[in-house]
């Protein structure tokens, strides 16, 4: 079920927030935020993503830039509220 | 003592030459802002003085000085100038905030070219729309953000040369030119001569219909910028000055390059996205004693509330100041707590180009309040029917302001009859140039308010449907009109929603196309859409379906009536309102 899930957010993250030509590894630990790969201004589209298809509600002050940063932290996060 | 001391004297014996004896500047100087925040402040002996602390994701750190500004924006204007560019034409920088926009934003003015910077995290539509409109020739971007510029560049007739000023040269396309300044400082370069009506700056802003619309700003906005920036912002030589704004707004220009540099300030830029903790760390290492910010921010703050703030040393700050949207009283209150100081509103817009109506160190603090008039401006408030200024205290009308500051925009690119729409009392013919010095006419700001028998003016809210979030202006038309691009939206509206940190985020109203059903796949797919499109500011963060937007008998949607619904409000004349 984890697996799944962290297999989920990184197909979404790279079909939405990477471009063809950007020539850019995405994996499960790679820097989303810090990297400049997600923008800090479209974290709300992730963070709308996460609540609709994981069933469950992120409070914004949880929902910050470093907990967003990587696959792993993302879906930390989402388990955290899921339980 | 602050700088402005007393605000009634100043108001006084006020003339905006004392932006001069503020600068030093002398009659006969050259008159670029581009020059006056490099070679001048160099030419004062404090060429050694830093000039911008820079910080980026990870942490990493550069620092410059105003001597290298000086060489490195003559390196951006003698690049340009080698391109063929010329004096007046528009050269886009759209890029991070990163050391090159602010130093390419000085060269750009150093060679008389007019700075066009642009919100980075645009999409290529929003991009598109602008540079077309303002028949822009150059761009200079970076790798990471080339790739939204090749999406348009064919739409894009004027546009010659796309530059990439920073990230990995490799894999540029044909034609893209790979340009790195600090590989070629220019020691001695021959500034152009502008004067005070010579285009400078041109910065988008959004209305209700119609896309955006080019604010152009002339090289004589510095007096105006540098004497808020001493007497609201109170900077003095010895300040370490942070304005969390970013350039391709107004605010990133006027208060994060102009104002502080043309006073040889030193100031701090972070690079690296929003946290409580990151900033306050910023402040603490980087001993920030001046800082102005927004309430989306400040209300962020307070959300992660006062036992952080303990976490770190701010004890630097001597000064905070806020913009973009009305501070609330809770705001101001909590900031005097937890900091020790308040924050300080201040209000002015794109087209007025530095602060209209402020809160000024040593005066009395209204929280919720937006202060009183800087001196020099003569601001009212226009009765909302007859547009006559209201006398009596606490009437809810426009603000208005009695043309003439230096730092007033000159037009609107390409739409006169928008600009003269502005002027209460202008004649059908009157011209940019006769609108912006006479002083018999009101420029209407678009905001309403109301000031109290002390003078102070109360924001109440837009006089239109322009959403306001996080302190950004989106247009609902710009929204609106990407929406029915959407395969499967056939009628869109848009409007602000009220929102406790940001004031209020877009919420649209849509009806589908058939053969398309309601989902949570569908509702991410049109806020992904948008987000592209246009930007994370215009992305949707609520979308509902209908079966039908409510419209005029001539058709058109009623936006306000749907805002109304919204907000609980009045839903007002409804006698336009098509049957059902």
């Amino acid at each position: 079920m984890a697996e799944e899930m962290k297999d989920m957010v990184l197909e979404y993250v790279i079909d939405e927030y990477v471009d063809e030509d950007d020539e850019i590894e995405v994996g499960f630990e790679t820097p989303l935020i810090s990297s400049g790969i997600v923008d800090s201004f479209s974290m709300v589209s992730l963070k709308v993503f996460l609540e609709k298809k994981c069933h469950v509600s992120l409070p914004d002050k949880e929902a910050t830039p470093e907990a967003f940063d990587t696959v792993n932290k993302i879906c930390e996060l989402v388990r955290r509220f899921q339980d | 003592m602050s700088n402005i001391g007393s605000y009634e004297k100043r108001r006084e014996n006020f003339s905006w030459d004392i932006a001069k004896e503020v600068l030093g500047w002398k009659e006969g100087e050259i008159l670029n802002i581009g020059a006056m925040c490099s070679d001048r402040i160099c030419a004062q002996g404090k060429g050694d003085k830093k000039a911008l602390i820079w910080q980026g994701f990870g942490g990493r750190q550069k620092t410059y000085t105003f001597n290298d500004l000086r060489v490195l924006s003559n390196g951006y204007a003698g690049f340009l100038q080698n391109l063929g560019v010329d004096p007046g034409d528009k050269v886009c920088l759209f890029m991070d905030k990163i050391p090159e926009l602010y130093i390419s934003f000085l060269g750009v003015l150093k060679m008389g070219a007019v700075a066009q910077p642009l919100f980075s995290a645009f999409g290529d539509e929003s991009l598109e729309v602008r540079l077309f409109s303002a028949d822009t020739r150059v761009i200079f971007t970076t790798r990471k953000h080339v790739k939204k510029v090749r999406k348009i560049q064919d739409r894009l007739p004027a546009l010659e040369k796309i530059v990439v000023v920073e990230g990995n040269p490799d894999k540029l396309k044909e034609g893209e030119i790979f340009f790195r300044v600090e590989e070629f400082p220019v020691e001695d370069f021959n500034v152009y001569e502008s004067g005070p009506e010579t285009p400078s700056v041109l910065h988008y802003t959004s209305g209700t219909t119609g896309q955006p619309k080019g604010a152009q700003h002339a090289h004589a906005s510095v007096w105006g910028q540098a004497l808020t920036s001493s007497w609201v912002l109170d900077l003095k030589d010895d300040d370490v000055y942070w304005c969390t704004a970013d350039p391709g707004w107004v605010t990133g220009t006027s208060y994060g390059i102009i104002g502080p540099w043309s006073l040889g300030v030193t100031q701090c830029v972070l690079d690296s996205g929003f946290t409580s903790a990151a900033w306050y760390r910023f402040i603490q290492d980087n001993k920030v004693t001046v800082w102005y910010s927004a309430p989306t921010a400040i209300r962020s703050l307070m959300r992660d509330g006062e036992e952080l703030v303990k976490q770190y040393d701010l004890s630097s700050l001597r000064h905070l100041a806020s913009v973009g949207e009305p501070l609330n009283a809770e705001a101001v209150i909590w900031s005097e707590k937890v900091y020790g100081l308040p924050f300080l509103d201040t209000f002015w817009q794109t087209e007025t180009g530095s602060m209209m109506i402020t809160n000024f160190p040593g005066m009395k603090i209204k929280p919720g309040s937006m202060g009183k008039p800087f001196p020099g401006i003569v601001a009212g408030i226009l009765d909302l029917k007859t547009h006559e200024p209201v006398t009596e205290p606490g009437t809810v009308g426009l603000i208005a302001f009695r043309p003439g500051w230096p730092s007033m925009f000159r037009e609107y690119v390409k739409k006169p009859e928008i600009y003269r729409s502005k002027f209460v009392g202008a004649a059908d013919d009157a011209q940019p140039a006769e609108l912006r010095v006479d002083e018999s006419l009101w420029y209407v700001s678009g905001d309403r308010a109301s000031f109290d028998k002390d003078g102070y003016y109360w924001f109440v809210g837009r006089d239109d449907d322009v959403i306001n979030t996080g302190g950004h202006l989106v247009g609902p038309f710009e929204i609106e009109s990407a929406l029915v691009e959407h395969e499967a939206i056939a009628e869109a509206a848009a409007i602000g929603k009220p929102d406790e940190v940001n004031m209020e985020v877009v919420k649209v109203f849509i009806t589908l196309n058939p053969g398309y059903e309601p989902s949570d796949d569908l509702e991410l797919n049109i806020m992904n859409f948008i987000r592209k499109r246009l930007s994370p500011l215009a992305m949707p963060q609520e979308i509902e379906y209908s079966k039908k937007l409510p419209k005029t008998r001539s058709g058109k949607i009623l936006r306000r009536y749907l805002k109304a619904l919204e907000w609980g409000e009045e839903v007002g004349d409804l006698s336009t309102l098509e049957d059902d």
